[in-house]
C-alpha cells in the first residue's frame, strides 16, 4: 500500500486526501474523548485543528500516531483502510508527529536521537546518518548542528530535531500537536517557516492549536474540535476569527449561579447581551489577596509569569480565564506555596507570603485547593489524616495525636460537605467529586479569608459539582476573597464577579462579568486583543 | 501477557499472597534440600519448628533475633519515610565501636551509670554514621542508597583499624578488644539464658516505633513523606526535617543494636561483630511490611531459622547456608509477589469490541471519575 | 625501598576483577538499573567457577560457567525490576544474599569443612617478565572487553538502545526499542561481565575457594561506576587507582617509613574519595535518567 496508486489522477485541483480519519470514536471510562471524527487531510495543504482543551484534539492526534487505540472507526492513508496499532506502524505509513513533550534522549546527539527509532543492532554507521541529517536539515531550511547533544538544544531546536527524526523517517504527513505552546515567538515564526517549505514540498501537515492568529496565519484548511466532535470545517481563508472563537468556546449553559448574576429566559441572550441591570458595582470591600507584579521563571528564557498583578476584595470571586498552559498552573504554585517568584510581592490581609513555604502561607489565612487532587492529598492514608494533616499541631494532645478529636473532627466535615467516606477510608480511593469536597473540606473547616481554587469541578458529575459551587459562593458570602482558576466558561460566568484573562504568562484582559460574551473572551484566550 | 494497574486490592488478596508465597518458596527450596539428602518436610520442621519446641532453643532464637530487631527496626523506620537508608550494617558497627570506645575509656563506672552511657553512646555512634547520607541528601539531592551502602565497607575497615590499632588485646595480641567490665555487660533476663536486656531494649524500640509511626503527629509527616513527598509539601509538612529525622533515628536504633551485641552477647568487641544484621535489616524490614509489629514478627521468623539451620546442620547435615538461602528466596518471592497488590496480570491487552460506543452524555448519578 | 614494577604488577592483577564487575555494572546502569546483585553476582561467579573448573581440571570450563552463571544472574535481576518492577535495592541486596547463601551452601555441601581444593589455575603469560607478566583474563579485559564495551555503547544500535532506555524509556518506547528486552540484555551481559570478574579471583588470583572471596569487591564497583560517571574508561582508571592503593598499601606496610598509616585507612580512601566526588558534584552529578525507575507503557 505504500506506494501511491498509479491510477491516473486529474491533474491540478482535484487534491487526494493522503490521510483519511473516519468515524473514530474514543471513550475513557464515561468520557467520551472522541465522539465519531470525521477528518481528512490532502496533499501540500497545513490543516489546523482548533479546539479548547478538553476537546479531544490531542486524543485524535494520538490515534493517527498509534499512541492511542481507537474504540472505533477507520483510519485511510492514500485511500486504503490500515491498522495503526503502534508509532512503528504510522512511522511504515508515512506518518509522523511531533509531540508536546518530546520524546528526545537528552544526553545523545542529535544523529543519535534521529536514528535511534530505524538501528538494528550491530554497528551504527553514524558517519551516513550524520549526512542524512544534514541533508533532511537543508530540506527544511535550518540550522542544525547533528553532533550537539540534544540537552543543550534551545526548545525550538529540540523541536526541529523532533522533525527532523520525522523526516528522516520520510514521512509524508507530519502531525504537530500544539507545536507553539513552549515556543518563544522567533522560534514560531522560524517553525512556520519550515511548514511551509515542507508543504511546498508535497508533505500534508497536520497542526493542533487552540491560538487563532496561528490558524488564521498559517493554515489552509481549519477544522474546530468541540467536546469530541468536529463542528466545523472551512479553509481558513473564509474564517473570521470572531466566528471561529464562538465554535471554539461553544455557548455556555447554565448551572448554579451568583444570585446577582444575569438571568434571563434565554440564557443564550443573557449572555449574548448583557443586561448589566442588577450587577450593582458591590461596596468596595478591602482587598485581601493581592500580587504585585509577580515573574516566575520557566525553563531556558521564556517567563512562566510574566509581571501578573491583580487583586481580590473581601467577598469577591475574581475569575482567571486562559488556554491551559498559559501561566494558569504556574499561578497557583506561587501562590499555595509551591513555587517562589523571581520578583514581585504577594500578600494575604497584608501578610507578605512571596516566596514562603505552603505552611506560611496557610498560616496567613490562604486556603488553597488546586487543580491537581491526587498531588495535594496522600492517596494511602486515610481521609481523617488528610483533613488534619495541614494542621497537626491542633490535633495533638502531648506527643500524641488526638485520635478522638481527629475522627470527631472529620465526621463532622464528612456530614456537613456530605462526603460519601469512612473516615478511616484510604483517601485514594474515593471518586474524584468526594475528593474534591474532601479538600474544600479540609480548607473551609479553617475558615480562610481567602481562597484560591483551580479547575474546581474537573471531572465531577453535576451535582458534586453544583455542591463545590455553592459552597464557594457561600464563602464569598461570607466574606471571602475567593480566586477561581477555570477553563471552563460556563462556570467562570456562573461563579466569578470579574474575570481576568492570562495568555502567555500575561493578564492581558479584564472584563467585568456583565461584558464577558464567549466571543470576547474567546479572542482574549487566544492571544487577540479584544 | 502484561501488568496491568488494579484500582485496590481485594481483602482476600493479601493472605492468598501470603499462602503462595510460603509455597513457592519451600518449592524453589526444596530442591537443594533435596540435593543435600535430605528430607524437604524433615528440613523445614526443623527450621520452624524445632527451635521453638523447647524453653531453651526459644531463648536462642530471642537472642538470634535481637540483632535482627534493631536492624529491622532502623531500616523500616527510615524505608517509610522514603529515605533508603542501606547502611545500617555500618551503623551497627558504628553503635558498636561507640559503645567500645566509652567501655574501654571508663571502665571503672558503676553498671547503673555505665550502661546508659554505652547507650548513648551506641545511639550516637550510629546516628553519627547516618549523619553524612542524610546531610547530603537533604542538603545536596544526593541519593542515599550509594552512600549509605558505601559507608559500610568504611565502618567495616574503621573498624579493623581499631583493632589492629588502638584497641589491640593488650593481653594475647589478637585483633579484639579487651573484655568489656562488668558494668557493661547486658544482663540475661532469663536466669540460665543468653538472651540479655538488649531483647527487651529492643521490644521497648518496637513499641516505640510503633507509637511514633501510627499515634503521633511526627509518625503521619514520617508516612505522608514517605507515601507521596510532594503532597506532603503541600500541606505544610517539612519534607526536609523529616527525612533527616528519620534518617538520624535509623542510624540510631542500628547503632543500638551494635551496642546491644557488643555489650550483651559478646562482652567485647570482635571483627565479627555484625554477621550481615545491616542487610538483614534489609529483608526484616522488607517482609515485615515495615510496620513494628511485622519487624518483630519477622525477626523472631528468620532468627528461627537461623537456630533451626544449625540444628539441621548437626541432626541433618543439611549446610546451615541453607538458612541463609531459604531467607534470601523468602524474600525475592515475597516481593515478587507483593507486586500482584498493584498490578494484575492481563493476559491479553484489553480491547473493547469495535462496536462498543458510549452514552454521549455521563450518567448523573455516577461519581464523576477524572481520566 | 618501593619496587615500582612489582607494585604495578601487583595493581593489574587487583584491578582486573574489578574493572570486569565496574564495567559490567556500568552496562547496567546506563539501562537504568542499580544492580546491588553485583556483590552476589561476582562472589557466586567465583564459586561456580571454581567449582566447574575443579570438576573438569580446565579453568576454560570455569570461565565458560561463570559466565552463564553471570548472564542467570542478570536473568533474576530483569525478572524482579524490569518484569515486575520491585524497588532496586531490595531486589539486588536479596539477590546479592542468594548468590552468597547458594555458593556457600553447596561449597559446604561438596567440600564440607575439609581442606581447600586447588585447581589448575590460569598460568600466567610472559611469566619472567616484570609488569607484563600478568593473567591471559587481564590482558582480555583491558584488550579486548573494555574496548569492547566501549564501542557497544558508543558506536552500535544495541548501545544507542541501552543508554535510551536507561535515559528515557518513554522516548525509546516512542521509537519502537522494547525497554524491556534491552534491559534484560544489559542485565544478563553486565551480569556475565561481574561474574568473570569474581571468577578471576578464584581461576587466576587464589586457585581455590575460600569464604568471603569477593570481600565487598561489588560495593567498590558500585562506588567506581558512579565516581567515573557512568563511562566505560574512567571505571577502569578508578578500579586502577584502588588497585594501586591496595597493592601500595600491601608495600607500605613492611616499608618501616609508612608503618605507621593504618592500611584500614587506605583502604577506606576510595570508599571516601567517592562519596567526597559525589558531596563535590553536588546537584551537578548527572545520573542516567530513569536511573531507579522501573519503567512500564502509560
Amino acid at each position: 500500500m505504500s506506494s501511491v496508486s498509479s491510477a491516473p489522477s486529474a491533474p491540478g485541483t482535484a487534491a487526494r486526501p493522503v490521510v483519511e480519519l473516519r468515524d473514530i470514536r474514543k471513550s475513557y471510562g464515561d468520557l467520551l474523548v472522541n465522539d465519531g471524527v470525521d477528518l481528512s487531510l490532502e496533499e501540500g495543504e497545513v490543516h489546523a485543528v482548533l479546539g479548547e482543551n478538553g476537546a479531544g484534539k490531542t486524543t485524535l492526534m494520538r490515534i493517527l500516531y498509534g499512541l492511542t487505540r481507537p474504540d472505533s472507526g477507520e483510519i485511510r492513508v492514500a485511500g486504503e483502510p490500515v491498522t495503526i496499532a503502534t508509532p512503528k506502524d504510522a512511522i511504515a505509513h508515512g506518518i509522523g508527529m511531533v509531540t508536546q513533550h518530546f520524546a528526545l534522549v537528552k544526553p545523545m546527539t542529535v544523529t543519535e536521537n534521529v536514528v535511534l527509532s530505524e538501528i538494528g543492532l550491530g554497528r551504527v554507521n553514524l558517519a551516513t546518518a550524520r549526512r542524512k541529517v544534514l541533508e533532511a536539515a537543508d530540506r527544511i531550511g535550518v540550522a542544525v548542528d547533528p553532533d550537539a547533544r540534544v540537552g543543550s538544544l534551545s526548545i525550538g531546536e529540540q523541536q526541529r530535531v523532533e522533525i527532523l527524526k520525522a523526516l528522516y523517517n520520510d514521512c509524508r504527513v507530519l502531525i504537530l500537536d500544539e507545536p507553539t505552546a513552549v515556543l518563544v515567538p522567533q522560534d514560531v515564526d522560524a517553525l512556520f517557516a519550515t511548514v511551509h517549505r515542507l508543504t511546498e514540498q508535497g508533505m500534508a501537515v497536520l497542526f493542533i492549536s487552540h491560538k487563532l492568529h496561528e490558524v488564521s496565519a498559517n493554515s489552509t484548511r481549519v477544522s474546530v474540535l468541540r467536546r469530541g466532535r468536529i463542528v466545523e470545517t472551512m479553509p481558513t481563508g473564509n474564517a473570521d476569527p470572531r466566528a471561529l472563537a464562538e465554535l471554539m468556546v461553544g455557548r455556555p449553559t447554565l448551572g448554579v449561579r451568583r444570585a446577582d448574576a444575569p438571568v434571563a429566559a434565554d440564557p443564550e441572550l443573557a449572555l449574548a447581551e448583557p443586561t448589566g441591570t442588577t450587577s450593582e458595582p458591590p461596596p468596595a470591600k478591602d482587598v485581601v489577596l493581592q500580587l504585585e507584579e509577580v515573574s516566575l521563571g520557566g525553563s531556558g528564557t521564556r517567563l512562566t509569569l510574566d509581571g501578573v498583578s491583580l487583586s481580590v476584595r473581601s467577598g469577591e470571586i475574581v475569575g482567571v480565564a486562559g488556554v491551559s498552559g498559559n501561566g494558569q498552573r504556574e499561578l497557583v504554585d506561587v501562590l499555595c506555596g509551591m513555587a517562589a517568584p523571581i520578583a514581585g510581592r504577594v500578600t494575604v490581609g497584608g501578610t507578605d507570603i512571596t516566596g514562603r513555604g505552603p505552611r506560611d502561607v496557610m498560616n496567613a489565612g490562604l486556603g488553597r485547593i488546586p487543580e491537581d487532587r491526587h498531588g495535594s492529598v496522600v492517596g494511602e492514608l486515610s481521609v481523617e489524616h488528610n483533613l488534619v494533616i495541614e494542621d497537626l499541631d491542633s490535633y495533638r494532645r502531648g506527643p500524641f495525636l488526638d485520635r478522638r478529636r481527629v475522627r470527631a473532627h472529620a465526621e463532622a466535615l464528612i456530614e456537613r460537605f456530605s462526603i460519601k467516606a469512612k473516615p478511616t477510608d484510604p483517601i485514594g480511593s474515593l471518586s474524584g467529586g468526594n475528593m474534591q469536597k474532601v479538600l474544600l473540606a479540609r480548607v473551609l473547616s479553617r475558615d480562610p479569608r481567602a481562597v484560591v481554587v483551580a479547575q474546581p469541578s474537573r471531572g465531577l458529575d453535576v451535582g458534586a459539582t453544583e455542591f463545590v459551587h455553592r459552597e464557594l459562593l457561600d464563602r464569598r458570602a461570607a466574606g471571602a476573597a475567593v480566586l477561581l482558576v477555570s477553563e471552563d466558561l460556563e462556570e467562570l460566568l456562573a461563579l466569578a464577579d470579574r474575570l481576568v484573562v492570562m495568555f502567555e504568562g500575561r493578564i492581558v484582559g479584564e472584563v467585568p462579568i456583565a461584558e464577558a460574551t464567549p466571543a470576547r473572551l474567546g479572542l482574549l484566550m487566544a492571544g487577540e486583543a479584544a | 501477557m502484561r501488568l496491568a494497574l488494579r484500582g485496590t486490592a481485594p481483602r482476600w488478596l493479601t493472605p492468598v499472597l501470603l499462602l503462595i508465597t510460603v509455597v513457592v518458596t519451600f518449592a524453589i527450596t526444596a530442591g537443594p534440600i533435596r540435593a543435600a539428602g535430605a528430607a524437604p518436610g524433615a528440613a523445614y520442621e526443623r527450621y520452624v519448628l524445632t527451635p521453638l519446641s523447647s524453653p531453651a532453643s526459644f531463648y536462642e532464637v530471642l537472642l538470634a533475633a535481637t540483632p535482627l530487631l534493631f536492624t529491622g527496626l532502623a531500616v523500616a523506620i527510615a524505608f517509610r519515610s522514603g529515605y533508603y537508608n542501606i547502611g545500617a550494617e555500618g551503623q551497627f558497627l558504628a553503635g558498636a565501636m561507640g559503645a567500645t570506645a566509652v567501655a574501654l575509656a571508663w571502665p571503672d563506672l558503676p553498671r547503673g551509670i555505665a550502661l546508659p552511657v554505652a547507650f548513648v553512646a551506641g545511639a550516637a555512634g550510629g546516628a553519627l554514621w547516618a549523619l553524612i547520607p542524610a546531610l547530603l541528601r537533604v542538603k545536596l539531592d544526593i541519593d542515599e542508597v550509594v552512600t549509605t551502602l558505601l559507608l559500610n565497607p568504611v565502618a567495616l575497615l574503621l573498624l579493623q583499624g581499631m583493632l589492629n590499632g588502638p584497641w589491640r588485646n593488650p593481653v594475647n595480641q589478637f585483633p579484639e578488644s579487651q573484655a568489656f567490665s562488668g558494668s557493661y555487660v547486658l544482663p540475661s533476663v532469663i536466669p540460665g539464658a543468653r538472651v540479655h536486656l538488649g531483647f527487651v531494649i529492643a521490644l521497648a524500640l518496637a513499641v516505640l516505633a510503633w507509637l511514633v509511626i501510627s499515634r503521633t503527629a511526627t509518625g503521619l509527616r514520617m508516612r505522608a513523606v514517605g507515601l507521596a513527598a510532594p503532597a506532603a509539601r503541600f500541606s505544610g509538612v517539612s519534607v526536609q526535617r523529616t527525612l533527616l529525622g528519620s534518617a538520624l533515628a535509623s542510624g540510631a536504633i542500628a547503632g543500638l543494636g551494635g551496642m546491644s551485641q557488643v555489650c550483651g552477647l559478646q562482652g567485647q568487641l570482635t571483627g565479627e561483630i555484625s554477621s550481615n544484621f545491616g542487610y538483614t535489616g534489609i529483608v526484616v524490614a522488607t517482609l515485615g511490611g515495615l510496620t513494628a509489629l511485622g519487624v518483630v514478627l519477622v525477626a523472631v521468623l528468620l532468627a528461627d531459622i537461623t537456630v533451626g539451620a544449625e540444628s539441621a546442620a548437626r541432626v541433618l547435615q543439611l549446610p546451615p547456608q541453607m538458612g541463609q538461602v531459604l531467607t534470601a528466596v523468602l524474600l525475592l518471592v515475597t516481593v515478587s509477589l507483593l507486586v500482584f497488590r498493584r498490578y494484575r496480570l492481563v493476559l491479553r491487552p484489553s480491547r473493547p469490541p469495535a462496536s462498543t460506543r458510549q452514552p454521549s452524555t455521563p450518567t448523573a448519578e455516577h461519581a464523576g471519575v477524572s481520566p | 625501598m618501593i619496587d615500582i614494577l612489582a607494585l604495578i604488577g601487583a595493581m593489574l592483577v587487583a584491578a582486573t576483577p574489578l574493572i570486569y564487575a565496574a564495567t559490567g555494572e556500568v552496562l547496567t546502569e546506563r539501562a537504568g538499573i542499580l544492580n546491588l546483585g553485583i556483590e552476589g553476582t561476582m562472589y557466586a561467579g567465583a564459586f561456580s567457577g571454581f567449582l566447574v573448573a575443579a570438576k573438569t581440571g580446565s579453568p576454560w570450563l570455569g570461565l565458560a560457567a561463570a559466565l552463564v552463571l553471570g548472564v542467570v544472574a542478570g536473568a533474576l535481576m530483569g525478572l524482579l525490576v524490569v518484569t515486575l518492577g520491585v524497588n532496586q535495592h531490595v531486589a539486588g541486596i536479596g539477590t546479592t544474599l542468594l548468590l552468597i547463601g547458594a555458593s556457600e551452601f553447596t561449597n559446604r555441601l561438596l567440600y564440607g569443612g575439609g581442606a581447600l581444593v586447588q585447581i589448575d589455575k590460569f598460568g600466567l603469560l610472559f611469566p619472567d617478565v616484570p609488569v607484563l607478566g600478568q593473567y591471559v583474563l587481564t590482558y582480555v579485559a583491558l584488550i579486548v572487553v573494555v574496548p569492547f564495551v566501549w564501542w557497544l555503547l558508543r558506536a552500535t544500535g544495541f548501545g544507542l538502545r541501552v543508554r535510551a532506555v536507561g535515559e528515557n524509556p518513554e522516548a525509546a518506547d516512542a521509537a519502537g526499542i522494547s525497554v524491556a528486552r534491552t534491559r534484560y540484555a544489559a542485565l544478563m551481559g553486565g551480569g556475565a561481565l561481574m561474574a568473570a570478574g569474581g571468577a578471576f579471583l578464584t581461576l587466576a588470583v587464589v586457585g581455590t575457594f575460600t569464604l568471603n572471596i569477593s570481600n565487598g569487591r561489588g560495593w567498590v564497583c558500585i562506588a567506581l561506576v558512579i565516581f567515573a560517571r557512568w563511562r566505560v574508561w574512567p571505571a577502569v582508571l578508578g578500579a586502577l587507582l584502588f588497585a594501586g592503593v591496595d597493592a601500595l598499601q600491601l608495600q607500605l606496610v613492611i616499608t618501616p617509613a609508612f608503618s605507621g598509616i593504618p592500611r584500614e585507612l587506605m583502604l577506606a580512601l576510595p570508599y571516601l574519595v567517592v562519596i567526597a566526588a559525589l558531596a563535590a558534584s553536588g546537584r551537578g552529578l548527572v545520573y542516567p535518567g530513569a536511573y531507579l525507575k522501573p519503567y512500564r507503557r502509560a
